[in-house]
C-alpha cells in the first residue's frame, strides 16, 4: 500500500502493539500530527514539557515492561528529552524515542530548530538511527524497537526528517529482523549454572544480591522460588525492589549506602554473593576494597559488560536472569538430598541475621507533634491498594520510600536509580496511570523535585489520570541539606528553598483536588481522602524540616561502617 | 600495557564517531586510529592502539562488541598479529647531512619521495617501533614534518579475521 512517511511511521507502531504515545507537536513534526489526527490506534497524550513526557513514556515502560514511546520535534524538542532519555539509559529501559528533523537537505546547515540530536544523545542511548529514505522507515522501527527490548534493555532514538515523513513509498513490515553486530546472549551457560549450584552448596553465609536486572527480566518468580528453596537471604538494590517480597523471612530489605544495616553486615560477612542483574554500582558497595571481603561472587547478568567492571567475579554467567535461574533451579532440584544438608546448614547464619535485624531495625523516633515523613510512608503503605504503582522523585523521600514502604511485586516501583533525576517522579507516575487506569498509581516526591515538572498537573487534570500526588514538605533540598549538615558544618548553601507555596492552591488552579496535613493525626485522614477521590490529587504533608535519612554509609566509607544515629 | 585492537565495524553513518565517544567516554586512551572500507562491502575495519591493564582491556572489548554496528572485535596479544605503520618525514638536509640521511634511509630500507636542495621527504613503513627509531636518528638533523597513519594491523597465519 502507497503512503506518506508520517503515516509510515504509525502504522510501524501499530505493528509493534504501541497503543499510547507520549509527544508534542511541533514544525518537523507536524506531518506526523496531521496522521494522528485520523488514526485511531494509537492514543496520544501530550505532556506539557517534552522532558516530562519522555519520562512518562519510561514510566509507562517500567510499569508494563513494553516499550515507551516518545515523540518531539527538532531542536528544542528534541534537546528537552535528553534528560529523560539519559534516565531511561541509566535504568536500562526500553524506550523508542521519535524526533523531527529539518528536511534533509537542510541538515548541518544551521536550519530553524536543528540540532545535532543523534550526536547529542550518542552516549545516553542504546543505539540511534536517521532516516534518510522513506523506504528505511519500516526496517529501521523494526530495529528500533527490537533493540530497545531485547538484551539488555535500553532507548533507542529515530530521527526522523521532515521530507521522508512527506514522502511517498510503499509500507511492508518485516517480520523479523536481524543485525549482525547483534547477538545478545540470553541462554546461560550449562556448566557455569552447574559450576554455581556447587558454589552454593559448599556456601555457608549465601547472599542473593538482586538487582533491576532481575524486575526488568521479568524473573522475580525465580528468584523467589531459587531463594526459598535454598534458604538463601535476599538483599536487593534500589531498582531491584519487588523482586523479592519484603514480607519474605528471607528478605533483608534494600543494600548499600541507605540500604539496611542486616543487608550490609550479611554482605560484608558473606562467604558467597550471588548477583543476579546487578551492577555494584558505588552507592552499593560502598568502598571497593573493603568490599565483601570474604565473599566468593558469583555474577549473572545479560550485558556482558556488567561483569568485572567494578568488582572480581569468580563465576561470571552471562545469560537472560530468568533463562539462568530457571536452569539452577532445574540443577538444585536434581541433589535433594545435598540440598538438604546445605539448609540445615545455614542455620548459624541466619541466626547472625536475625541478630543484625534485631540490633538495628530501620527505625525512627515518632513525634506526637510534628509529622515524621516515615511515618506517611508507612501509612502510605499501610492504607493503598496491594498492587499499587509509586514513583518516586530523587532525594530524601526516593531513600524513605524505599525502607519503609515494604514491595512485594515487581513493577510497582518506579524510581531513578542510575541518574537520580529530580522531576522524574510525577511524569513517570503519569506514564504508568496511562497504562493503567484502573490502577492507583501513587506519586511521592519531596517539595523540591515536585518544582521540576508540576505542569504535568494539566496533563493529568486533561487526560483524567487519577494520579496521587504525595508531597512531603520540609520546604528544603532535603538530602543535600543532610549532607551539609553532616559534612559541611550545617552551612546550608542554597538548599531552603524559602518561599512557601500553597500546594491546595495550585491543585486547584489546575482543577485538581488538594488536602493538607500538618499534624501526625491528620496523616491517615487526609490520605484516606485523598484515595477517595476519583481524579488527580495532590496531598501534602509538611514533615520534621530536619529530619535525616538513616542509616547511612558515608560516601567512600565501606559497608560496615554505617552512621546508625547522627 | 600498549595494545593493539582491531574493530570490524557497519560502515554506517556515526560509526566512527560511536567508537570514539566510547573512549573518550570511558575514560580509555587512543594512542593511534585508523580507519579504511575492508574487502567486504559495507564493512569497514578500525585499528586502535590503545593502553590499560588487564581489567581496562577487558572492559574496551566488552563495549566495543556491546555497539550495535561492531561486527567483531579481534584483541591482538603476544605477537599474534603483524603491524605496520607508514610515516611521511621531512627533514631537513644541507651540506653533510644529505649524505646521513641518505645512509639512514638505506638502513631502514625507507625511500625517498620528495627531494629539495635543503629538505628530503622520506617515506618509510615498518612496525611502529621501526617508525620511532628512524625518527630519533633523524631527529639531530632537524625533523620539519612527520605525518603517521597509525598502525594497522593483520592476524597471523592462514585464516582470515571471519574464517
Amino acid at each position: 500500500m502507497k503512503m506518506n512517511g508520517a503515516r509510515m511511521m504509525l502504522e510501524c507502531l501499530k505493528k509493534e502493539g504501541v497503543d499510547t504515545i507520549f509527544g508534542y507537536p511541533g514544525g518537523t513534526v507536524i506531518n506526523l500530527y496531521d496522521e494522528l489526527y485520523s488514526f485511531k490506534e494509537i492514543h496520544h497524550i501530550l505532556p506539557r514539557h517534552e522532558q516530562a513526557g519522555t519520562h512518562a513514556a519510561d514510566g509507562y515502560a517500567r510499569a508494563t515492561g513494553r516499550v515507551g514511546v516518545a515523540l518531539a520535534t527538532s531542536g528544542p524538542g528534541a534537546t528537552n528529552t535528553v534528560t529523560a532519555i539519559a534516565t531511561a539509559y541509566m535504568d536500562s529501559i526500553p524506550m523508542v524515542i521519535i524526533t523531527g528533523q529539518v528536511p534533509t537537505p537542510l541538515i548541518g546547515n544551521d536550519a530553524f530548530q536543528e540540532v545535532d540530536i543523534i550526536g547529542i544523545t550518542r552516549p545516553c542511548t542504546k543505539h540511534s538511527f536517521l532516516i534518510r529514505d522513506v523506504k528505511d522507515i519500516a526496517l529501521t522501527m523494526k530495529k528500533a524497537f527490537y533493540i530497545a527490548r531485547s538484551g539488555r534493555p535500553g532507548p533507542v532514538l529515530v530521527d526522523f526528517p521532515k521530507d521522508v515523513q512527506m514522502a511517498q513509498g510503499e509500507f511492508h513490515y518485516p517480520a523479523t529482523v536481524d543485525i549482525r553486530g547483534y547477538k545478545p546472549n540470553l541462554s546461560g551457560h550449562p556448566r557455569q549454572v552447574e559450576k554455581a549450584v556447587a558454589m552454593i552448596i559448599d556456601s555457608r553465609r549465601p547472599v542473593m544480591y538482586v538487582g533491576g536486572g532481575a524486575v526488568l527480566g521479568d524473573a522475580s518468580e525465580s528468584v523467589t522460588e531459587l531463594a526459598r528453596k535454598l534458604s538463601i537471604p535476599v538483599t536487593t538494590t534500589l531498582m531491584g525492589l519487588g523482586a523479592f517480597p519484603e514480607s519474605d523471612y528471607l528478605s533483608l530489605g534494600m543494600l548499600g549506602m541507605h540500604g539496611a544495616y542486616c543487608a550490609n553486615m550479611a554482605m560484608t560477612h558473606s562467604d558467597l554473593i550471588i548477583a543476579i542483574g546487578a551492577r555494584f554500582d558505588d552507592r552499593v558497595t560502598g568502598k571497593l576494597s573493603t568490599f565483601a571481603p570474604h565473599a566468593k561472587i558469583i555474577h549473572i547478568d545479560v550485558d556482558p559488560t556488567s561483569i568485572k567492571k567494578n568488582v572480581r567475579v569468580d563465576l561470571p554467567i552471562v545469560g537472560d536472569v530468568k533463562d539462568v535461574l530457571t536452569k539452577m533451579i532445574a540443577v538444585a532440584d536434581k541433589s535433594k538430598e545435598k540440598l538438604a544438608e546445605f539448609t540445615s546448614a545455614l542455620a548459624p547464619w541466619h541466626a547472625d541475621i536475625d541478630d543484625w535485624k534485631e540490633k538495628h531495625p530501620l527505625a525512627y523516633k515518632q513525634s506526637s507533634t510534628i509529622i515524621k515523613p516515615q511515618y506517611v510512608i508507612q501509612k502510605l503503605r499501610e492504607l493503598s491498594d496491594e498492587d499499587a504503582i509509586i514513583s518516586t522523585d530523587v532525594g530524601q523521600h526516593q531513600m524513605w520510600t524505599a525502607q519503609f514502604f515494604k514491595f512485594n511485586k515487581p513493577r510497582t516501583l518506579l524510581t531513578s536509580g542510575g541518574l537520580g533525576t529530580m522531576g522524574f517522579g510525577l511524569p513517570a507516575a503519569m506514564g504508568a496511570q496511562a497504562a493503567f487506569p484502573n490502577r492507583q498509581v501513587i506519586t511521592i516526591c519531596g517539595d523540591g523535585g515536585v518544582q521540576m515538572n508540576i505542569q504535568e498537573m494539566a496533563t493529568l487534570v486533561q487526560n483524567r489520570l487519577p494520579v496521587k500526588i504525595v508531597i512531603l514538605n520540609n520546604n528544603f533540598l532535603g538530602m543535600v541539606r543532610q549532607w551539609q549538615e553532616l559534612f559541611f558544618d550545617k552551612r546550608y548553601s542554597s538548599t531552603c528553598m524559602e518561599l512557601p507555596i500553597d500546594y491546595i492552591k495550585l491543585a486547584d488552579a489546575f482543577g485538581a483536588k488538594g488536602f493538607l496535613a500538618t499534624k501526625p493525626g491528620d496523616v491517615e485522614s487526609v490520605i484516606t481522602q485523598g484515595f477517595k477521590e476519583n481524579g488527580p490529587v495532590i496531598m501534602e504533608f509538611k514533615v520534621a524540616r530536619e529530619e535525616k535519612v538513616l542509616p547511612m554509609v558515608p560516601a567512600g566509607a565501606s559497608l560496615n561502617e554505617m552512621v546508625l544515629n547522627a | 600495557m600498549q595494545h593493539t585492537i582491531s574493530v570490524i565495524v557497519e560502515n554506517d553513518f556515526g560509526v566512527l564517531s560511536r567508537v570514539a565517544t566510547l573512549f573518550s567516554g570511558r575514560g580509555f586512551n587512543i594512542d593511534s586510529l585508523s580507519v579504511a572500507p575492508t574487502n567486504e562491502e559495507g564493512l569497514s575495519r578500525i585499528t586502535i592502539v590503545t593502553r590499560g591493564d588487564a581489567q581496562i582491556l577487558e572492559q574496551i572489548n566488552k563495549q566495543l562488541n556491546k555497539l550495535i554496528d561492531v561486527l567483531k572485535v579481534l584483541d591482538f596479544t603476544d605477537g599474534s598479529a603483524i603491524e605496520r605503520e607508514l610515516a611521511l618525514i621531512k627533514v631537513s638536509a644541507e651540506d653533510d647531512a644529505r649524505a646521513e640521511v641518505l645512509r639512514i634511509v638505506d638502513i631502514f630500507r625507507a625511500k625517498i619521495i620528495d627531494v629539495t636542495p635543503k629538505s628530503y621527504t622520506i617515506e618509510a613503513t615498518g612496525n611502529p617501533l621501526k617508525i620511532d627509531a628512524i625518527l630519533e636518528l633523524l631527529r639531530p638533523l632537524g625533523l620539519k614534518e612527520i605525518v603517521r597513519t597509525g598502525s594497522a594491523a593483520i592476524g597471523r597465519g592462514a585464516k582470515g579475521w571471519n574464517g
